[in-house]
This record gives structure tokens, C-alpha cells and sequence, in this order.
């Protein structure tokens, strides 16, 4: 106490200088309040959007259809390239260098070709491989399905996504799983840990925390590049926006309705990004305070 | 008559052990035992071998040539007939259960409370019952002087209180030997003292230890018995205090007037 006192006495009184000034802020801020102003009018008064003939369609039951089909290729490409891509993670770290060269050979090909390019393959896949069936390598076939029936427009959308998400997740699967201390694998080891254990519950916990921020950006471009399997052709989103200015000839209205939709999704994936990051960052950084207050301020700001 | 011969086992020997990584050989014949609740600190220069013989202990690493036994069980392999065979990834598992590991750097499981780290192996790898396994852990944490933070992230504890969780969670598997793996080298100064005494504790309640340090005062305190290694040999191995007061080997001699 006596100590405090005395700083107390002997304390200088406090600074007042004057503070510097900023006009380059002044003069940007001055530049994009005008540039904001400008576009706000582009919007409103630019009779090319043509927002009442938008708003006729972006509820209409083909433009919801297509938004369900969007997000389903977008759910089933995910899901499954996330698995695959699992797979062939471990694949490339197998000792066996059959494994090894497997999927390195699928990721050279699947992540040296365009996607559109790929997409434009399934949609003539039945020219490619005209039947597939069940029976002995080299030897005879039980049962024969024709191509073109099996594999309909959807499933050839769905299965070009997935199989060439397969290739980008793998790389970071793999990332993930190294960026993990070898220490910890040792750690579970010397308790007794098997090799599965030890990946299920100490190393893709871990590896998640650098695995999630790069899916969810897959995710998010994955939404987009769904309007690619028009090259099917697939009646997604964009391919929907298409076949209804070919008949009103509104084609910007219909493309930025496309958008506001896409806009729309993607927003809703990036919220929930930010959980799924906020979940397996758990345990990193000190008691994750700052965290929480981030998520007030998503939330709306605080209650008071 | 039975108890009589038990005792008599010893809990580690080793026989010429040898391990080379690539072209360098690290371990050029190491022989020594360990008896049930022996504590043995084994001191020496950094690459002298004594961290890679403590690893292939519990089969972290694998020897090329000689015998390892703990507990009477050949580590890492069965012989039959005179033929040696590998053992299978569980079995090398189920060998590893029995021995607890110490780290240099801890290696605690950064996505898991204090709570949960201690828990994990008993209730993943054991196969017992939660509420049982909380207690023990709980009982745990208490001796180690952590009781307060159960719930703490390995991120929010400091140096010495990892280790002490890190010493928690190898006990929580009730293993018969307990191997320290330079516990000390990675904390700050004053932290030392507190993972120490914890493990003074564990030496006075009767646990089989293999501590390899670089803290004299504990080898001297603590420890049964001291091997000195150096280029891959065991150099000199005696009581400590008499090691350390009087060690006859030139190269012991060179090194502890270096470290003391």
C-alpha cells in the first residue's frame, strides 16, 4: 500500500499531446463514401437489373428445384470427396508403394485436367464405357447394365464433382495429418494405443483443426462450381438461370438472381465454417476468451 | 517360494543391445538389469544412446541385436524353438499398457482437458468403466498437486503442471515400470523442483523407475542405482553417491566435472 502511495506522489501528470493527424484516411474514406453512393445508384436506377422481373422467378417452383439441386450436388460431392479423399490420404502415406503410386496416379490425373473438361467426359460417358458389368477381370461378366441407363444425368454430375473433390481433399487430409507432432502418436503409443486408436481419437482431432478452414472453402467453391455440370447437362442453379432468358431474353435479371441465390448459400456455409473451426480449435490459444466474445459479436452485437 | 523368485526377477535386462539408425550405431551392447522398485538414473552427454535405450524399452524403437526383457517377457518378440518372431501390432500394444512413459516434452493431448488425458488410455485401451476411471484420475491429478485443474487445457498449464499430468496420465494405466525420458530438460528452472518431487514420491511409494536426467541431485537423492553412458556403452554404473563422488572412469570423470 505504501508503495502505491508513493508512486502515488512521485507519478508525473498524465500526457496530452496533441495527437498526429490522418488526412489520407480522410481523403479515402471521402473516395469510397462517393464510390458506394454511385454503386447503391447504379443498383436502384439501372433498369438492366430489372429487380421486379427477378423477383417473378427467384421463388418460382424450376428456380427452387434447381436451388435443391444445387445443394444436394453440393452435399453428396462434399461428402463423398471428403471421403475418398480420406482414403486416399492414407493411400499416399501407406508403406505399400503400389498405395502409393495408385493414388498419386489418381491425383495427377483428377488435379491435372480442367473440371469442366472432366464434366463434359461423364456427360458422354456412355460413349466412353458403353456397358458395366458385374463378373471375373478378363473373364466373364454375371451381369451387364448399359451405361447411359445407370449412370443417369444427376449421377453424372454428382460423381464428376465428388471424384475430382476427391483429389484436392486428399492433399488436405494429408497436410492435416502431418501438421500433427509426431510426439503425439508416440504418446499414444506408449499407453498402449492401437495404430487406429491413436488416429481415430489423438492425430484427426488434431489434424481437423487445420483440415476444417480449407473444406470449408472446398465447400463454398464447390457451391459454385456445381453451375459447371451444365456441361452435362445437369438442371442445377446457373443452367436453370440459362434455359429461362432463353425464353425471355432477361439475361442479366436472371444471372444476378442466380447470384443473389449463391450469395445467399454461401453465407450460410461460411456461418457455419465458423463453428465448426470455433469446435476443433478447442484446447489451442489459452481458454479461448476471445473467442467467445467474437461470437457475441456475430450473434448481434451482445444482448446490452 | 514363488513370492521369493519374483522378487528375484528382474523387471528390465538387457542383454548386448544394439540399435543403429542408418550407418550410426547408437547403441554398441548395452547390458544391465533393473529390479522391482529400483530406481535407476542414467546420466551422460546428449547423443550417448541413453534416450534411444530407454525407447526401445517400450518398443518405440526396435534393437537390432541382443535381448530385451521387462518383467521376464522378451520385448517386442516371441521365441519359439530358437526362432525369433515379431510380435503383431497388438501384442507390441498390449506390452506397452505395462510401462509408462514420461516425455521431454510432455506430449500431452492438446484437444483434451487435464481430466481427459488422464482418462483416455484406461477407458480406450483397458476397456474400464468411466465413473471408475474418473475417480482414479481424480485421485491422480490430487497427488500430483493439480486437483484444481481437472478441467484445464494442457495450453493453460504451465511446463512443470504438463509434465505433472503427463506423469498422471502414464500412472492412470497402473503400469508396473515407469520410464523418464529427460522429464526436466524442457522446463523452465523453477518448475523443475515440483515435477522432482512428484517423482521422489513415486520412488518412495515403491515404483520400478529408469530415469534418464540430467539432475544430479535427484540421481543422488533418488536414485538406487546410476549408470554413467557415453558413445553408445554403459561407461560405469554403481550406487550414486559413490558414482558421483568418486567416478573412476576418465570419461565419467570428464563429464561430471563438466555437469557438477
Amino acid at each position: 500500500m505504501t508503495v502505491d502511495q508513493d508512486v502515488q506522489k512521485g507519478r508525473p501528470e498524465p500526457i496530452r499531446a496533441v495527437p498526429v493527424r490522418h488526412p489520407g484516411r480522410w481523403a479515402g474514406a471521402a473516395v469510397v463514401l462517393v464510390l458506394g453512393a454511385m454503386f447503391v445508384h447504379f443498383l436502384l436506377f439501372n433498369p438492366a437489373f430489372n429487380w421486379s422481373e427477378q423477383w417473378k422467378y427467384i421463388f418460382s417452383d424450376a428456380v427452387l428445384r434447381a436451388v435443391r439441386n444445387t445443394i444436394w450436388l453440393t452435399v453428396v460431392a462434399m461428402v463423398g470427396g471428403v471421403a475418398l479423399g480420406i482414403v486416399l490420404a492414407l493411400m499416399r502415406m501407406s508403406p505399400n508403394p503400389l498405395m502409393r503410386g495408385a493414388a498419386f496416379l489418381y491425383l495427377w490425373f483428377f488435379r491435372g485436367t480442367p473440371l469442366y473438361t472432366q464434366l463434359l467426359i461423364w456427360g458422354a460417358i456412355g460413349a466412353l464405357i458403353p456397358t458395366i458389368g458385374i463378373g471375373i477381370p478378363f473373364g466373364p461378366e454375371f451381369h451387364t447394365w448399359e451405361t447411359q441407363k445407370l449412370i443417369n444425368v444427376a449421377l453424372a454430375a454428382a460423381l464428376g464433382l465428388l471424384l475430382n473433390e476427391a483429389a484436392y481433399m486428399a492433399e488436405i487430409v494429408r497436410a492435416g495429418i502431418l501438421s500433427v507432432d509426431p510426439g503425439q502418436q508416440e504418446a499414444a503409443a506408449a499407453l498402449g494405443m492401437s495404430r487406429m486408436q491413436t488416429m481415430r481419437r489423438i492425430v484427426l482431432p488434431q489434424a481437423m483443426r487445420v483440415i476444417v478452414p480449407p473444406t470449408g472453402n472446398e465447400t463454398i467453391s464447390m457451391l459454385k462450381n456445381t453451375s459447371l455440370v451444365a456441361a452435362v447437362p445437369y438442371a442445377e442453379l446457373t443452367f436453370t438461370a440459362q434455359t429461362i432468358y432463353a425464353n425471355t431474353y432477361q439475361i442479366i435479371p436472371m444471372l444476378i438472381m442466380a447470384c443473389l441465390w449463391y450469395l445467399f448459400l454461401s453465407s450460410l456455409l461460411m456461418i457455419g465454417q465458423y463453428y465448426l473451426e470455433r469446435y476443433f480449435s478447442r484446447g489451442v490459444g489459452g481458454n479461448g476468451g476471445g473467442n467467445r466474445v467474437r461470437l457475441r459479436a456475430l450473434r448481434g452485437g451482445g444482448r446490452r | 517360494m514363488t513370492t521369493e523368485k519374483a522378487a528375484r526377477r528382474p523387471m528390465v535386462k538387457a542383454e548386448q543391445v544394439h540399435k543403429s539408425f542408418g550407418h550410426v550405431e547408437v547403441l554398441k551392447g548395452i547390458d544391465l538389469e533393473v529390479q522391482p522398485g529400483e530406481v535407476m538414473c542414467v546420466i551422460g552427454p546428449s547423443g550417448s544412446g541413453k534416450s534411444t535405450f530407454l525407447r526401445c524399452i517400450n518398443h518405440l524403437e526396435k534393437i537390432d541385436s541382443g535381448r530385451l526383457w521387462v518383467d521376464g517377457h522378451l520385448v517386442g518378440y516371441r521365441e519359439k524353438g530358437g526362432k525369433l518372431y515379431e510380435l503383431r501390432d497388438r501384442e507390441v500394444a498390449e506390452q506397452r499398457r505395462e510401462i509408462g512413459m514420461v516425455f521431454q516434452r510432455f506430449n500431452l493431448f492438446p484437444h483434451m482437458t487435464a481430466l481427459e488425458n488422464v482418462m483416455e488410455a484406461p477407458v480406450l485401451v483397458k476397456k474400464e468403466p468411466k465413473d471408475r476411471v474418473r475417480e482414479r484420475a481424480l485421485a491422480l491429478l490430487d497427488r500430483v498437486g493439480l486437483g484444481d485443474k481437472v478441467d484445464s487445457y494442457p495450453a493453460q498449464l504451465s511446463g512443470g503442471q504438463q509434465q505433472r499430468v503427463a506423469i498422471a496420465r502414464a500412472l492412470a494405466m497402473q503400469p508396473k515400470l515407469m520410464l523418464f525420458d529427460e522429464p526436466t530438460s524442457a522446463l523452465d528452472p523453477e518448475l523443475v523442483g515440483e515435477v522432482l518431487d512428484v517423482m521422489k514420491q513415486l520412488a518412495e511409494d515403491g515404483m520400478t523407475m529408469i530415469v534418464v536426467t540430467h539432475e544430479m541431485g535427484f540421481a543422488r537423492e533418488v536414485g538406487d542405482s546410476l549408470v554413467f553412458m557415453d558413445g553408445g556403452v554403459v561407461v560405469e554404473s554403481g550406487a550414486p553417491r559413490e558414482v558421483l563422488a568418486n567416478p573412476r572412469h576418465p570419461r565419467t570423470q570428464d563429464f561430471l566435472s563438466k555437469v557438477l
